[in-house]
């Protein structure tokens, strides 16, 4: 990494200064990124150390309605699910927030009111980001003032694939501005189109340096998604940017994480490469639905010893 | 397995077969690694056969429960063709089955031949039954109204089923034929002392169009492996043929939880025709009411 830390302040001045520094970035050791990634996958975590993992991990999941057929029902459902996951069993923590398109948040805020639970929406064309930049701003002031807690904005992919890292900079920072106090801001980068593990840390980067909240890996719209490397790669990047900034930004991969499982890899990977400060709601999230689910399913096996199954639990 | 050592042979290497689990359509080893020595009836050693675990216990039900939606629903005619393309396959393998037999149980090869062969119409007769049963325990029932008012039998989900101890095949075809052939899925834990050829079937059952998931085996310590599964809230029913008085107890104990259904242990003797009770042991007669249409002038809708 970088060691100058008084520069960083400068590498924003210009499109050639801000691209020098990414450019200048280390390259990734893809073989010894994906190799740390798998062995740190795999620990075993068993008893206690199960319970509690399984307990931060609902506590830390978005629990996600993004489909083009939700009604202002299932959001309440959802809402009510974020608030109880399991109304069986009152310990059970709540999620972290219910993340909807903006139309859903007013829906969405009334389901979790008085609960805790974060309302985080979608904005700027999600998922494709295609589209001008009044159209996203309008998106985003939309979804803030119906009350969104939290605004998840994808970047544009193509201009930041063709080079125009400025153009990706100054939208996040538009994007941050419309969120304005009251709403923090999550930047997806969409790993999955963005074809190397430079390019991933070369985004963390950009979205950290334009004032990201969040760094997000995906959409969960596109073939892969959240992976333990790409991952390991954005909590190394949040770990750098605080030693050199002071400044800490929370990581949410999004997509793929279905099972208990691999939830609780990716817990190691924070443990192990941000460090404890991470290992909260405030700066590490799960962008899932159906994990819900499996992390509930485990928890009644841990509190009653049997196998529990899908016909106790929420449908959704 | 008992190798011949003819002279034309003697300058081959053995090939020795590992014995592997079958689950959800693959041949899995055991999730824990283990596995425990499977000898004769005279105590020679025979194979390593797999130790499952509670948590291939539980894998195994994951996959009967998504196969269940699919072979359920398939026609009681496809099921049919597809039970009997098994017994096809069987048939193929019969010199195989007879080894295995034989060396299980102790019997002579024509013994151990005749068992093979009664199992194999054994599976036969199952797959005739699949478009017959609602027929017989289903139908049309007078009710006092304008509406039709039908039963339909239906299955009843996922199927724990303790194989018979010393019946290792013909009793094995005998609790897990009825059971599919009716639209359930199944988790089978084989004989615990002589497991080879419940492993076996898995190798034809994955080369018969039987889709993945439908019959899942387990092999290794009956007790371990049956006590997670009866107590397990997505397994609907258990069929206690291989276990004993107070392991049965127990398991029915533990069953009840989330009330599934339950066969006992009963003393039955395989070789004889089955007659249709553990067909019928897992279904569900499902009743529904349809108006005859709107009444006539006459008060008649006909």
């Amino acid at each position: 990494m970088p060691t100058t830390a008084p520069a960083l302040g400068d590498v924003t001045a210009s499109d050639s200064t801000l691209r020098r520094f990414l450019h200048g970035l280390p390259g990734v050791d893809t073989v010894g990124l994906e190799a740390r990634a798998a062995s740190l996958g795999t620990r075993s975590i068993k008893t206690t150390a199960k319970a509690y993992a399984i307990d931060l991990a609902i506590s830390m999941v978005d629990l996600t309605t993004l489909e083009g057929a939700d009604t202002p029902g299932k959001v309440r459902a959802l809402g009510a699910k974020a608030v109880h996951p399991d109304p069986t069993d009152r310990t059970t923590p709540s999620t972290a927030a219910v993340c909807v398109y903006p139309d859903m948040v007013a829906t969405a805020k009334d389901a979790v009111a008085g609960s805790g639970v974060k309302v985080a929406s979608v904005a700027t064309a999600f998922p494709a980001g295609r589209a001008a930049l009044d159209v996203k701003l309008a998106d985003v002031r939309d979804a803030v003032a119906a009350g969104a807690d939290e605004i998840d904005m994808v970047i544009d992919r193509g201009a930041f694939l063709a080079g125009k890292y400025m153009k990706v900079y100054d939208e996040i920072t538009a994007v941050k501005e419309a969120c304005g106090t009251s709403a923090r801001l999550k930047v997806i980068f969409e790993t999955g189109e963005l074809s190397t593990y430079d390019n991933i840390r070369r985004a963390s980067w950009l979205g950290m340096l334009a004032g990201a909240d969040f760094i997000k890996t995906s959409t969960g719209k596109v073939a892969v998604n959240a992976t333990p490397a790409n991952t390991l790669l954005m909590l190394e990047a949040v770990r750098d940017f605080r030693a050199q900034t002071g400044v800490q930004v929370g990581v949410k991969p999004a997509g793929g994480i279905r099972t208990t499982k691999d939830a609780i890899k990716f817990l190691v990977l924070v443990n192990e490469t941000a460090g404890a400060d991470w290992l909260d709601n405030h700066w590490f999230r799960f962008g899932a639905s159906s994990l819900l689910n499996d992390l509930l399913m485990q928890r009644q096996k841990l509190a009653t010893g049997r196998y529990s199954g899908p016909d106790y639990v929420t449908v959704d | 397995m008992s190798e011949k050592t003819d002279k034309t042979e003697q300058q081959r290497l053995s090939v020795f077969k590992t014995y592997k689990l079958y689950v959800g359509g693959k041949f899995p080893r055991s999730e824990s690694g283990r596995v425990y020595e499977v000898t004769d009836s005279k105590g020679k050693w025979l194979a390593n056969a797999p130790l499952s675990s509670r948590k291939d216990a539980r894998d195994a039900v994951v996959a009967a429960r998504k196969a269940f939606g699919g072979w359920s629903g398939a026609t009681a005619y496809n099921r049919g063709q597809i039970l009997y393309r098994v017994a096809e396959m069987l048939e193929g393998r019969r010199d195989q089955f007879v080894r295995e037999v034989a060396d299980a149980e102790g019997l002579s090869k024509s013994k151990a031949a005749a068992v093979v062969d009664a199992a194999i119409d054994r599976w036969v007769w199952y797959a005739g039954w699949t478009d017959k049963i609602a027929q017989v325990v289903g139908g049309g029932n007078p009710v006092a109204g304008p509406f039709f008012n039908l039963s339909t039998p239906e299955p009843t989900g996922v199927v724990t089923v303790l194989a018979p101890q010393e019946s290792s095949f013909l009793g094995l075809v005998s609790v897990i034929a009825p059971v599919i052939a009716t639209g359930n899925t199944v988790v089978v834990i084989a004989s615990e002392k002589s497991p080879l050829p419940a492993l076996s079937l898995g190798e034809v059952l994955a080369t018969s169009d039987l889709p993945g998931g439908v019959v899942n085996v387990l092999s290794g310590k009956t007790a371990e492996i049956a006590a997670p599964l009866a107590a397990h809230q997505d397994v609907n029913a258990i069929d206690l043929a291989g276990a004993d008085d107070v392991l049965a107890k127990e398991l029915e104990i533990a069953a009840a939880d989330n009330l599934k259904r339950v066969v006992r242990p009963q003393a039955v003797d395989y070789s004889r025709t089955p007659g249709i009770e553990r067909l019928t042991a897992f279904l569900e007669t499902k009743t529904v009411w349809h108006p005859t249409g709107a009444l006539g002038a006459s008060g008649s809708s006909y």
